[in-house]
């Protein structure tokens, strides 16, 4: 039988999202723009998205990783309550990774709360796509064995 | 979370979100689904109103589509939607942005929203998109919108497999019926002229309806005049007649079988798509194979039709190998 | 025609430029090449290895420049400038409740703050109140949170507002805030002729960049109008606009763009005003700006300087205003947030001194200077005084503040500002024929030419085109360093807690038969297109609060969502 699934058909998907009341997305276009030529799927959702938003919009995309944004100073409370929503909606397995206006000690806090990488400011773009990249790879050779 | 299909299937069934959205992924590549998956799905589905919204950029398509979900929902309503969203030729990748317009409310489970893009891929894009209307009728939405852009040959697949068209459209277009002398916009069941708020629209009004009178655009069916509704879908205004318009195409359609009949033939344009795919497919894994000696009768200048029909043979066999 | 140089000397000098191109230069690029292939701007104008008069050949000195105070204001608009009275001072601050933000604000003044500038936290900017659910967790982060008027009141406890100017940077909610700042002034027994400060209030830029917006297009720009006449006819010392370019620079446009953009939003409200049968020569001289002071030092100059001229024409021979006062260019400047690093943070100290002399080369009227620790945090205590007095030693250490528009004169720098004038009228030209700058905005115009921009600069970095020092140029592991940076610490959720205790409290003790008045007339005065101020000064005093003032205006106007631009 023909081999009629490879990656090439199927781009990772990313959704980019920028939670909470914060409207710079300055950051969060360029990326998208970026992970487009780099040959992701990208769904933005644009600004002031709810963490239930946010979750709901990777489940119905069935995203391999969500981007959030946020240079409010809300990260925490936001980043928290989309972790909890991706739980209760199955979805832990969607790894998620963060930037925006971020203090140092505040990084720790969001990597133990299951945020796989968060990036600053000043960040580049290669290193965020690869990064991007290696963790759908990873989701979905693990989902492909569940 | 089994990624066993029947399980997916069974569980999707049961309204979980993200058992539907991998079972939709599933069915990007229809290959992907075991044939007894793909039969229950087509046996469950049928009841369905599938809705193809398509127009010109910039008109509001998204807009209007969240009004309609708010709609639908007020009438206790399920509903899906399928927003095409081209991709980049060059880099295969794609900015999905339309469901940033469809702001659903996230905690309504009654609701789904899909975004595909093109891929670049031949039929590929449009068998994604009939699989997943199929998907979302099996598992019970009652209107399952389909939002396509651009006038190719993927929209007209597309769109012969909705049973009610929609075609929005806006003043200040210029010439507002040559805008839409394209594609499926030329054949719609129902124009909408939104943004009428503004200036023009009243005049786009009379223009259009002259038109549709006329029979110079709209479907050319004796027993349906297309529709125009006039609609503000940022204020609100018209939802309410654009949503009785549709209804009534959905009576009228339900008489006389038409409804089943769209049924059928967007499982006809499924199964086509499905077979130009492995075809395809068959043939590409054929030229490899036999990429020698097309090159040799090519340069000899001759022997060339034997080749092609050697070729479709290989092909065939390619396609219909276990 | 008064040219600065004569014909024949020019001429000479262009014989001479030439010689030295071809006998002199070519030794010296051969020992050394130059550093990069082509230098340009920020807004990729080239930068040519040295200018001479030949460039301003036919430079007209009085036509181009003239005296400062004097047509076309391209060297100041006072004639004095700082030798008379120095750049106000004003410091952006607020964070936490109005407790806080109080105590920030006198911190400031007793450290020799001039003016004052309040920063609004995420609630307050788009007009909802911090026990509704959207504002949960966004409490005081980013700015101080007034969802009443008693915050206000408490905010300028121990501040004479008649003493006082304070600009306020608000854009949809601008009429409620307004009102609760001119009903706590009424308080203090200020009279309306002495209430002083800004409103930022410019919808347009809230599409392109800023993106606190909320009701579309054409309501927000109607509401900020109705501020404005509204400001005009009785706050005859406020600013009721303050006509912004700093957000959208921020956003990623280049220089030339937000010189365009700016001047365009400013021509679009001038249009609406005198659409509504005002005197250009009334509202004109309380129209006020905001710009950006980026880090390409002399780009900035031209900048500041082909804004004044070329506002000063538009004012002018566009409008035909008559009073000098309409033809003021006046505005305020921020340094570039988007320049400082989280890398290294206390170079930030650096960049921020180098754009803060730009601004005051460029005659800014008004200046705020970022802290370095901004890429983490509202500012700490500490890092706001080192950003004051960086401003401060400018003005009484470096005598630049001592004479009028120094580098005039300067080959390099007329050329530019002459070549940025070009390239934003060029825009300027395309919005006018997209039917101005609303409607360019709702074509998503400068939307576009903002993401694409945006992605060039970060294309830039990436590709090593352009520098930044500790993010692609001498980097450093130094992940130790930045966790020295002392920030600065509230606890959120104590105030979140302690303003929804508040709100509450106004809710259940203020006269409810007045309130629910004062809002309905506020919605059918909405509903009838009237002016909408005295309506919600009304329901100010009545003890509405920002979120239901404007959930009663949503609900006559719509709320925006924006289209997919990237």
């Amino acid at each position: 039988m023909l081999s009629l699934q490879s990656t090439k058909e199927r781009p990772y998907k990313v959704i980019v999202a920028k939670l909470g009341l914060d409207g710079h997305d300055r950051g969060a276009k360029v990326i998208a723009r970026a992970l487009k030529d780099a040959g992701f799927e990208v769904v933005y959702t644009g600004i002031r998205q709810s963490p239930e938003q946010v979750a709901r919009a990777a489940v119905e995309e069935d995203a391999d990783v969500i981007g959030v944004s946020i240079l409010s100073g809300a990260h925490i409370h936001h980043v928290k309550a989309l972790i909890e929503k991706l739980r209760e909606l199955g979805a832990e397995d969607i790894p998620v990774v963060v930037g925006g206006t971020i203090p140092v000690v505040d990084v720790e806090e969001l990597k133990k709360m299951g945020v796989r990488a968060v990036f600053l400011p000043g960040e580049s773009l290669r290193k965020i796509i690869d990064l991007v990249r290696r963790l759908a790879e990873e989701k979905r050779s693990t989902g492909a064995k569940g | 979370m089994s990624s066993d299909l029947r399980t997916l299937f069974s569980e999707a069934l049961s309204g979980n979100l993200r058992a539907i959205g991998r079972l939709l992924t599933a069915l990007e590549n229809p290959y992907e689904v075991p044939p007894e998956v793909f039969d229950e799905i087509m046996a469950r589905a049928g009841r369905a109103h599938v809705i193809g919204v398509t127009g010109i950029p910039g008109a509001g398509k998204s807009t209007i589509i969240s009004r309609l979900i708010r709609e639908y929902r007020r009438q206790g309503l399920r509903v899906a939607v399928i927003a095409i969203d081209p991709s980049s030729p060059l880099s295969g990748g794609a900015l999905l942005g339309d469901r940033l317009r469809m702001q659903e409310d996230s905690k309504d489970s009654g609701t789904f929203i899909r975004s595909v893009s093109t891929r670049g891929l031949k039929g590929g894009l449009s068998l994604a998109a009939l699989a997943m209307v199929e998907a979302f009728d099996a598992l019970g939405y009652d209107k399952v919108i389909v939002e396509t852009v651009g006038v190719g040959q993927a929209e007209v697949d597309v769109m012969s497999a909705v049973h009610t068209v929609v075609v929005v459209t806006m003043p200040g277009v210029g010439d507002e019926i040559q805008a839409l002398k394209a594609g499926v916009m030329e054949i719609g069941d129902i124009y909408v002229l939104n943004k009428s708020d503004l200036p023009d629209a009243q005049k786009a009004y009379e223009y259009l309806s002259f038109a549709l009178d006329k029979g110079e655009l709209g479907v050319q069916d004796s027993q349906w005049r297309p529709r125009l509704v006039r609609t503000s879908a940022v204020m609100g205004q018209g939802m309410s007649d654009l949503v009785n318009a549709i209804e009534e195409h959905r009576d009228y359609l339900l008489k006389d079988s038409k409804f089943t009949a769209k049924l059928a033939s967007r499982r006809i344009t499924l199964v086509r798509l499905m077979a130009e795919r492995l075809l395809a497919k068959g043939v590409e894994e054929a030229m490899s194979r036999l990429e020698g000696r097309i090159a040799e009768n090519a340069l000899k200048s001759k022997g060339l039709l034997g080749i092609v029909r050697d070729l479709a043979k290989e092909a065939c066999s390619e396609a219909l190998s276990p | 025609m008064g040219e600065l140089f004569k014909d024949d000397e020019v001429k000479k000098i262009e014989e001479a430029v030439k010689r030295w191109e071809q006998e002199t230069l070519p030794q010296w690029l051969q020992r050394v090449p130059e550093r990069q292939e082509e230098f340009t701007t920020l807004s990729d104008i080239p930068i040519k290895r040295v200018y001479t008069p030949s460039d301003i050949k036919g430079f007209d000195y009085m036509e181009r420049l003239g005296m400062p105070g004097e047509y076309p204001f391209t060297r100041g608009i006072h004639a004095t400038m700082y030798r008379a009275r120095l750049w106000t001072m004003r410091m952006f601050s607020g964070y936490g409740g109005p407790e806080e933000t109080n105590r920030r604000l006198k911190f400031l003044i007793e450290h020799g703050e001039t003016g004052l500038s309040l920063a609004f936290d995420y609630p307050t900017l788009v007009g909802v109140d911090p026990d509704d659910p959207m504002a949960e967790g966004e409490v005081g982060i980013v700015g101080v949170s007034v969802p009443t008027v008693v915050d206000m009141e408490i905010i300028f406890d121990g501040i004479d507002m008649g003493k006082v100017t304070t600009n306020m940077t608000i854009n949809p909610p601008a009429p409620v805030l307004l009102s609760f700042y001119v009903a706590v002034a009424e308080k203090q027994g200020v009279p309306y002729s002495q209430i002083g400060g800004t409103t930022q209030n410019d919808p347009l830029k809230e599409f392109i960049a800023q993106k606190s917006y909320v009701f579309p297009p054409e309501p927000a720009v109607k509401v900020a109008m109705d501020l404005i006449e509204w400001s005009v006819k009785n706050l005859p010392q406020w600013n009721p606009i303050s006509i912004s370019g700093y957000h959208i620079r921020e956003a990623g446009s280049t220089a030339v763009q937000e010189l365009a953009f700016t001047l365009a939003d400013g021509i679009e409200y001038v249009r609406q005003l005198k659409a509504r049968g005002l005197d250009v020569d009334e509202f004109a001289p309380r129209l006020s700006f905001f710009f950006d002071a980026h880090i390409n030092f002399f780009e900035e100059i031209a900048k500041f300087r082909a804004a004044r001229r070329m506002w000063a024409k538009i004012m002018r021979e566009w409008f035909g205003a008559k009073k000098p006062r309409s033809w003021w260019l006046r505005f305020h400047t921020q340094t570039a947030g988007v320049s400082l690093t989280a890398q290294q943070p206390w170079n930030n100290i650096v960049r921020t001194a180098i754009e803060a002399l730009a601004a005051v080369l460029g005659g800014t009227q008004s200046l705020h200077t970022n802290s370095f620790d901004e890429p983490f945090r509202v500012p700490s205590e500490f890092a706001a005084k080192i950003a004051l007095r960086t401003q401060q030693i400018i003005a009484y250490e470096t005598g630049v503040a001592d004479t009028i528009d120094p580098l005039a004169g300067s080959y390099y720098v007329e050329w530019l500002t002459d070549e940025m004038e070009e390239r934003a009228w060029k825009y300027i030209d395309k919005i006018e024929q997209m039917g101005g700058m609303l409607e360019a905005v709702k074509k998503g115009f400068p939307q576009r030419e903002v993401a694409d921009a945006a992605y060039k600069f970060q294309k830039d970095v990436e590709e090593g085109r352009r520098f930044i020092v500790g993010v692609n140029i001498f980097t450093e592991n130094e992940v130790e360093d930045v966790r020295k940076v002392p920030l600065l610490e509230f606890d959120q959720e104590e105030i979140e807690r302690r303003q929804k205790q508040r709100i509450a409290q106004i809710r259940a003790s203020r006269d409810a038969e007045r309130w629910k008045r004062s809002l309905d007339e506020l919605r059918k005065a909405a509903e009838r297109g009237d002016n909408i101020m005295p309506y919600v000064l009304q329901a100010v005093k009545a003890y509405a609060t920002l979120g239901e003032i404007m959930g009663a205006l949503k609900e006559v106007y719509g709320v925006y969502v924006e289209p997919p631009i990237y």
